[in-house]
């Protein structure tokens, strides 16, 4: 099975399925002749023209609103926000008009439209290029919402998002890009949205995330084992809907729970998953269930001790797994 | 708005390609709508139905613009006072009424939205929420979808003048200028964004805004029903033949209250209501008919009671009709609610 990064599993996606099905088309700015400012969707424009590679206005609403309108007609659109943080204005259309497309037409039409956006720090983006915006649509019924963490699901997820009937955001981790590489099939194949997957499994405790921090959570894994710490890590890949079952499975196993994510703490995905695990199975827990986030602070800065202040890492997501074996 | 002579409206109606029945048909729907548009004020204020959202005052430019379409094939984006529209493209009264009693069998929503939410697939209607605006950089998308799929379709899109301060009017018709889409997008400028007349709204005129995005912009006199015929079809050539886009400002008056819910006198005087009453399309639209040699009371009486039945009948079929089940409103989330779902 061949290597690939994570942002060449993203445009093989793209790529293949605008291949598969001559409705897909990627609209976005820069999307077109420059390929994308991270160069995600490299040879689209000349593999598929400028239609189908389309440079739009700089304008994330009419993005939003124009790849809706689209993808009702029976396209199946790919819009792209540039980065998560200036996806804001496009917010009234995907809440108010992607989301409830289906429900209010009480199932006459439908809004296949996949709406990708890069998030997360660690570029030195400060503020405005580093935010990771999960928490604002989650909760959000209509939506589905995915936040990839291996280059193979990256791929699988994006297919299953361009085929999926219902509106789908695609949240790709942008240090992830380059940082992070894996086995991606040659052959054709999804993953099916909604679907949590085990990394790693271990009896001592739990760790749940998507997205970058898993890669942190890995490498602490693996350095925990040798202290004879077993850890078990479940992908969440899909963040809305969330696999309850795999959820549940995965902290029955171990009794301990440690939920991590780079959004904020309050009020984000681990929130709801905690709720789960507090509904579902508080009695088999063998320590209180911890979370790691990002602090409750507006976003990250662009200097550099205050972005390593806020983001996660290897060690500091060690230490509390450690504490958690510990308890 | 002075009338022309008949001779010269006889001469533009058929140099518009519209006969005698066009026209008539045309009345038919304006009358149609118009006697909806009373009865449902009347429902309300006699407690039998919630809410209701008034188009009286804009049926006139809203028939002649649907007249002007290909109704077989285009796609409608109207905003929610387009009873007028909606008729014209093949909505029943009885599917109004489901709506206005949000019963189960309602085909714009199945009794989920507030009346004047349209929507029907069979009849290329797009649903529509309560935002305003949200539905033009939708009617881009469809005729983004023309060009790509190179279908001879246009989209057509209504709102407000109120509504036009958006954003996504903005973002869609500068979006539909770059890429000269065919789409139509008409201002029913009816002077109010429910209390707040025109002049706080905009500070110059909708249709000039065209010119800022590159197409095609007119002003047209939302009460002359062969005039709105005529720069619609326009319209529609124009994006047929690949020349971007139209905004057409059509002008009128909204001569009810914002809603049921609305005290308009609160805001504005009878006397403006009256002036604008007098200038409404309705009767100018019969009287051209009349003049034609077309119309008489007579047929007017006929016509009125013939909309009086096709009224009690729906009112009647919708008042007996089912309303949705309770735990329907678990429904239609997702294509497939039972796998999605964990609630």
């Amino acid at each position: 099975m061949p290597t690939m990064n994570y942002i060449d599993a993203i445009t093989s996606a793209m790529r293949e399925e605008m291949e598969r099905d001559d409705n897909v088309f990627v609209l976005g700015e820069d999307v077109g002749v420059k390929g994308g400012v991270f160069t995600t969707t490299k040879g689209l424009y000349e593999q598929f023209g400028e239609l189908r590679a389309m440079d739009t206005p700089l304008s994330e609403s009419a993005i939003a609103g124009v790849a809706i309108g689209a993808a009702m007609y029976g396209m199946r659109p790919i819009a792209e926000m540039q980065y998560s943080d200036f996806m804001f204005p496009a917010t009234n259309q995907i809440i108010s008009e992607a989301a409830k497309i289906r429900y209010r037409s009480n199932n006459d039409w439908n809004c296949p439209v996949v709406i990708r956006a890069p998030i997360g720090g660690g570029v030195f983006g400060g503020l405005y290029h580093s935010q990771c915006p999960e928490s604002v649509f989650f909760g959000t019924p209509g939506l589905k919402i995915v936040a990839p963490y291996r280059p193979y699901d990256a791929k699988g997820l994006l297919k299953a998002a361009i085929r999926d009937e219902d509106p789908v955001l695609y949240f790709e981790n942008k240090k992830s890009y380059r940082l992070v590489s894996g086995e991606v099939p040659e052959d054709d194949y999804i993953v099916e949205i909604g679907k949590a997957n085990v990394l790693r499994e271990g009896d001592d405790i739990t760790v749940i995330g998507y997205s970058l921090p898993l890669r942190f959570v890995e490498q602490a894994a693996e350095e925990l084992a040798e202290e004879g710490i077993s850890t078990h890590i479940l992908d969440l890949r899909t963040i809305q809907p969330l696999d309850k079952p795999a959820i549940i499975e995965a902290v029955r196993r171990t009794g301990k729970v440690l939920i991590v994510h780079e959004d904020n703490k309050t009020g984000g995905v681990g929130a709801e998953v905690a709720a789960i695990i507090a509904e579902e199975l508080l009695f088999e827990l063998d320590a209180p269930i911890m979370r790691l986030c990002g602090p409750d602070v507006p976003a990250m800065p662009i200097n550099p001790p205050g972005e390593k202040f806020f983001l996660l890492n290897t060690e500091k997501v060690k230490a509390a797994m450690k504490q958690l074996a510990e308890f | 708005m002075s009338l022309l002579s008949s001779t010269g409206q006889q001469e533009k109606h058929q140099r518009l390609g519209l006969n005698d029945e066009t026209l008539v048909a045309m009345y038919t729907q304006m009358l149609t709508a118009r006697m909806y548009d009373e009865r449902m004020m009347l429902m309300q204020r006699a407690g039998k139905i919630n809410f209701h959202v008034s188009g009286i005052g804009q049926e006139v430019a809203q028939v002649a613009a649907a007249f002007a379409l290909d109704r077989n094939n285009d796609y409608f984006l109207p905003y929610y006072r387009d009873y007028g529209f909606v008729l014209s493209v093949g909505m029943t009264l009885r599917e109004l009424f489901l709506s206005a009693f949000a019963k189960a069998e309602d085909p714009n929503s199945g009794g989920r939205q507030m009346p004047g939410h349209f929507g029907s697939k069979r009849l290329r209607i797009v649903t529509g929420s309560s935002p305003v605006t949200t539905q033009v950089p939708h009617a881009v998308g469809f005729a983004l979808a023309a060009k790509m799929k190179q279908k001879s379709f246009v989209s057509f899109v209504t709102f407000g003048e109120g509504s036009s301060n958006q954003g996504d009017f903005h973002e869609g018709c500068n979006f539909a200028g770059v890429h000269k889409l065919p789409v139509i997008l008409m201002c029913e400028n009816n002077q109010y964004a429910i209390s707040v007349p025109v002049h706080k709204q905009v500070a110059g005129k909708i249709a000039d805004r065209a010119l800022g995005y590159g197409f095609h912009g007119e002003r047209v006199d939302g009460n002359d029903a062969l005039e709105v015929y005529r720069v619609i079809k326009e319209a529609r050539e124009r994006a047929i033949r690949g020349d971007g886009p139209t905004l057409i400002e059509a002008m009128m008056y909204r001569i009810s209250p914002h809603s049921t819910s609305d005290n308009d006198l609160a805001y504005r005087t009878k006397e403006e209501v009256d002036h604008y009453k007098a200038m409404d399309g309705l009767p100018r639209f019969k009287l051209y008919l009349q003049e034609l040699g077309l119309w008489n009371e007579e047929l007017e009486q006929q016509l009125r009671e013939e909309i009086k039945r096709q009224l009690d009948d729906a009112s009647s079929y919708a008042e007996k009709a089912p309303f949705p089940t309770p735990e329907s409103v678990l429904d239609h989330v997702y294509a497939d609610d039972r796998k999605e779902a964990n609630r």
